[in-house]
C-alpha cells in the first residue's frame, strides 16, 4: 500500500482511539482527577506535611512528577489493552486485518492512542496539582520525551497483553499484580536513596525507577539514576516490545486460527 | 487475464488436528456470481478465511487478481470486500463512523468515503439510521451495513458468507436485486448461503464443499441438468380416486394432495393423462422442493462417502 494510504489508515485507527476514550471521558479522564486530588490531599497534604523535606524539596512538590508518571503509565496501559481486546472480543479487528493496513500501521495507530490518553491524562493530573503545590519546571524537553517515551512503552506494553489475552480477566492480571507493585516501589513516594543498600541495588531492576526519575529531573532538577540509563532503559524497552508485538501480530497470535 | 480468485491444493488442518481442508482446487473468473455451497462444518467458512487472511493456511496457494498472498499479501487484500457471516463491527459506533473507519483502513480519502458512504447507506435504505450505533440496528439493517462496509473501497471482487441468514422474505430478495446489479457493474461476487434458491437464482458458476472436498465444480446450468427426478405436488379436486393412484412413485399427502416423482426421460403429459384416466382433476402444480436442493443433498452425500473410504484406506 503506497504510503499516503497508510498514513490515512494510521489516521483512521489513531482518530477511532482517541473518540474512543474521549467518547467515554466519564470512565477515562475523570477517576484519575479524582484518585489523584485523593493522592495530593492524604500523602501531600496530610501525611506529608509530616514528613518534612525529601531530596531537599517538600514531599507535595517531590511526589508530583511520580504521580503524574504513574497516571501516565497506568492510562496508556489500559488504554490500549482495554481498546484492542474489546476489538478482539467483538471482532471488530477484523476490520483491520482484513484490509491492506501494514502490521506497522496497526501498533503505532494503537500505540498512538494509548499515547493520546496516558498524555492527556498526565495534563489533567499536572493541571490538578497546581491546586496544591506550586509546579517547577527544570526541563520542559525532558519532561515532554520522558512522557512521550513512557507512554509509549506502557502503550505497547498493554498492545501485547491484549494479543494475548482471552478473557477480560486476562488484562487486569498484569496491571494489578505487577504495574501497581512496581510504579509503587519505582520512588513515586520515595527516594531510592533512602533504602538499604540490598533494596537499592533491587530497585536497580525496576524500570519504572528510571522513568519516574528522569521525569522528576525534568521538573526539579534530581535524579535517583542518571539520565542517559534512563533514556537507555526507555528506548531497550520501546525496541524490545515493539519487536514483540510486531511478531505477534505477523504471526497472528490471538488474532488469526 | 488473471482469474478473480484462484486456489490450488489449500490445505488447513486446526491446532487440535482436525484436517478442515484437504486439498481445494478453485477457479473464479472475472465478473463470475460464484457459488460456495457446502453443509455445516464442511470448510467454506475456512476457505473464506484463507482468502481474506483471517486464518493462517497449512498449504497451497491463493492468488486474489494474479497477487499471490503469500508474495503480495496487501495488494491481494485491496481487491476484496468481505461480509462475514458473523456480525464483526464495533457494536457501539455509529454507522457512519464504522463505514468511515473501514474505507480508512483501505486509505480511502475521508472526503471520498463520505460520498460512497452516503451512497451506499441510501442504496441500502440505511441512511436515516447513520448516526445510530450499530448495536440498535435490527438484525437485517446490520447485514446491510456489513455489506455497505465491505463497498467501502470499491472491491473488484466481494465474498459474503451467509449474506442474507436471518433475513425475511422481502429484504432478502432486495438484497439479491442489490447483488445481481453489483454483480452487472463488473464485481465478482462469491457467495456462500443455506438457501439454495439463493444460489440458484443469483449464481452463474457453482463450487460444491464438503469435508473439505470439493465435490462438484460446474456451472449451474450443468449441475442443473444432472438431476435426473423431479418431484411434482398436484392439487387436485377432493376424490377417493386418490389413494389407489401408485404411477411415477405418487404418494397421497391428503385427498387433494399428490406428489409425483417424474425422471427426465419422461414428459409430464403422461402424468396428466394417467390422471384424467383415474378421473382425477388438477387444480395446479408446483416443483416440491428446490431443484439445487435435492442434487446437493446426493452431493454431499457422495462427498462424505469418498471421506469414509480415505478414513478406512488409513
Amino acid at each position: 500500500m503506497a504510503s499516503s494510504k497508510n498514513i490515512i489508515a494510521l489516521k483512521s485507527i489513531l482518530h477511532k482511539e482517541i473518540h474512543r476514550f474521549m467518547r467515554i471521558w466519564v470512565q477515562t479522564l475523570v477517576p484519575p482527577a479524582i484518585t489523584i486530588s485523593l493522592y495530593f490531599v492524604i500523602f501531600g497534604s496530610l501525611i506529608g506535611a509530616r514528613i518534612g523535606e525529601m531530596a531537599g524539596f517538600d514531599y507535595m512538590s517531590f511526589i508530583v512528577p511520580g504521580l503524574i508518571m504513574m497516571s501516565v503509565i497506568t492510562n496508556s496501559y489500559s488504554n490500549v489493552a482495554s481498546s484492542f481486546f474489546s476489538a478482539k472480543w467483538q471482532r471488530n479487528v477484523e476490520e483491520m486485518l482484513v484490509a491492506p493496513v501494514p502490521n506497522w500501521v496497526i501498533v503505532a495507530g494503537y500505540v498512538g492512542g494509548g499515547m493520546a490518553r496516558g498524555i492527556l491524562v498526565g495534563g489533567i493530573v499536572t493541571l490538578v496539582a497546581m491546586f496544591f503545590v506550586d509546579i517547577q519546571i527544570h526541563s520542559f524537553a525532558i519532561i515532554i520525551i520522558t512522557v512521550a517515551l513512557t507512554s509509549a512503552t506502557f502503550a505497547l506494553g498493554g498492545l501485547i497483553n491484549a494479543i494475548f489475552a482471552g478473557s477480560f480477566d486476562d488484562i487486569s492480571i498484569i496491571p494489578t499484580f505487577i504495574l501497581t507493585p512496581l510504579t509503587y516501589l519505582g520512588g513515586v513516594f520515595y527516594s531510592i536513596s533512602l533504602l538499604p543498600e540490598f533494596w537499592q541495588g533491587v530497585s536497580q531492576i525496576n524500570p519504572i525507577v528510571y522513568m519516574v526519575n528522569a521525569f522528576r529531573y525534568g521538573f526539579l532538577g534530581i535524579s535517583d539514576v542518571s539520565l542517559i540509563h534512563s533514556f537507555a532503559v526507555l528506548g531497550i524497552f520501546i525496541v524490545s516490545l515493539y519487536t514483540i508485538a510486531m511478531v505477534l501480530i505477523s504471526k497472528g497470535i490471538g488474532l488469526r486460527s | 487475464m488473471p482469474s478473480a480468485l484462484a486456489i490450488s491444493g489449500l490445505e488447513k488442518t486446526y491446532k487440535g488436528g482436525f484436517h478442515a481442508l484437504k486439498g481445494i482446487e478453485l477457479n473464479v473468473e472475472q465478473g463470475d456470481f460464484f457459488a460456495l455451497l457446502g453443509p455445516n462444518g464442511a470448510g467454506k467458512s475456512t476457505t473464506i478465511g484463507i482468502i481474506t487472511s483471517l486464518v493462517n493456511k497449512t498449504a497451497g496457494k491463493v492468488s486474489v487478481f494474479g497477487h499471490d498472498i503469500d508474495l503480495e499479501l496487501e495488494q491481494a487484500k485491496s481487491f476484496i470486500g468481505l461480509v462475514p457471516q458473523e456480525f464483526n463491527f464495533n457494536q457501539f459506533e455509529p454507522i457512519m463512523k464504522i463505514l468511515l473507519n473501514q474505507a480508512g483502513y483501505y486509505g480511502v480519502e475521508r472526503s471520498i468515503a463520505l460520498g460512497r458512504a452516503e451512497k451506499y447507506l441510501k442504496q441500502l435504505d440505511l441512511w436515516d439510521k447513520r448516526n445510530e450505533p450499530a448495536r440498535q440496528l435490527s438484525g437485517g439493517m446490520k447485514r446491510r451495513l456489513m455489506i455497505a462496509r465491505a463497498l467501502m473501497h470499491e472491491p473488484k471482487i466481494l465474498i459474503l458468507d451467509e449474506p442474507t441468514a436471518g433475513v425475511d422474505i422481502e429484504l432478502r430478495r432486495s438484497m439479491w436485486n442489490f447483488l445481481r446489479e453489483l454483480n452487472q457493474q463488473g464485481i465478482t461476487i462469491i457467495l456462500t448461503t443455506h438457501y439454495l434458491e439463493e444460489a440458484e437464482m443469483l449464481c452463474r458458476n457453482i463450487a460444491i464443499i464438503d469435508s473439505g472436498i470439493i465435490v462438484e465444480n460446474t456451472d449451474m446450468k450443468s449441475l442443473l441438468a444432472k438431476l435426473d427426478i423431479e418431484t411434482f405436488v398436484f392439487d387436485l379436486k377432493p376424490s377417493t380416486a386418490l389413494q389407489s393412484f401408485k404411477q411415477f412413485n405418487a404418494r397421497a399427502v391428503d385427498d387433494h394432495t399428490l406428489e409425483v416423482d417424474v425422471k427426465k426421460s419422461q414428459t409430464i403429459n403422461r402424468v396428466f393423462d394417467e390422471l384424467n384416466k383415474h378421473g382425477l382433476d388438477v387444480l395446479s402444480m408446483r416443483n416440491k422442493s428446490n431443484r439445487l436442493e435435492e442434487l446437493f443433498v446426493n452431493l454431499v452425500g457422495r462427498g462424505q462417502l469418498a471421506d469414509e473410504n480415505v478414513v478406512k484406506e488409513k
